[in-house]
């Protein structure tokens, strides 16, 4: 089981901050290919991977990172602090 | 506690100098604090979301590498979540040296990185309704000068 976690538009798009997910995705960009078809409204979240970040157990990374052993796995956009 | 992630608005003044008075033998302390813009008038309220963990996590990182990085007797990093009107202070850095070039420098970086490494997002809401921030290409770009 990995927590997905998900923030500003992609969590108000998803329509959940988080969902417990069930899966063998070797890879971020697997389990992306996974959530799309949860729902319409997941398909539509990640409609534009270029507009979307991730974090690996809260470590910024890229969408080829690998899951093995990861526990949570956070969907953003682009962060905006300051 | 030199990283803090809190909803709660700080006082700029008591923090500077309870930082000030715990950096012996600097000669410099540069400071930032960051606002909500009112935009004209036009922004009525902004919400700060934030990760929590990775939020704290993410901040540690960039002031130690901060700290590795320049001459720095201590720095500091303020930062706000959760509703916020126009004119509230949104964060705030402090950076303490021996010399005043290592603590701009730092302080610019610290800037630099807790803009887009660091998991915040801001939504406005004003007269057309609630908008999230969309991250500058600036922002990105303003890391390559480090």
């Amino acid at each position: 089981m990995i927590d997905v976690l998900y923030f500003a538009w992609i969590r108000e798009r998803i329509g959940e901050p988080k969902e417990q997910v069930e899966t063998t995705a070797a890879t971020v960009a697997d389990l992306v290919d996974e959530l799309k078809t949860r729902s319409e409204a997941h398909a539509l979240a990640f409609s534009d991977m270029s507009a979307i970040r991730v974090a690996v157990d809260q470590d910024l990374t890229e969408m080829t990172a690998p899951l093995n052993g990861v526990r949570e796995v956070a969907f953003f956009p682009p962060m905006t602090g300051g | 506690m030199s990283v803090r992630v809190q909803s709660a608005p700080f006082d700029m003044g008591a923090e500077v100098a309870a930082f000030t008075a715990s950096a012996p033998g600097a000669g410099a302390v540069v400071t930032f604090s960051g606002l909500v813009r009112d935009e004209g008038g036009s922004l009525s309220a902004m919400e700060i979301e934030h990760y929590p963990g990775m939020t704290e996590r993410a901040l540690e990182k960039i002031r130690a590498e901060a700290v590795g990085r320049w001459s720095l007797t201590d720095a500091m990093v303020i930062h706000r979540y959760g509703p916020l009107k126009p004119g509230e202070q949104i964060m705030m850095v402090a950076t303490a040296a021996r010399h005043r070039k290592d603590a701009f420098d730092a302080a610019e970086f610290l800037m630099d990185y807790l803009k887009s490494r660091a998991p915040f997002w801001k939504k406005e809401f004003g007269a057309d309704g609630e908008t999230w921030v969309a991250a500058k290409d600036d922002d990105e770009a303003a890391l390559e000068r480090w």
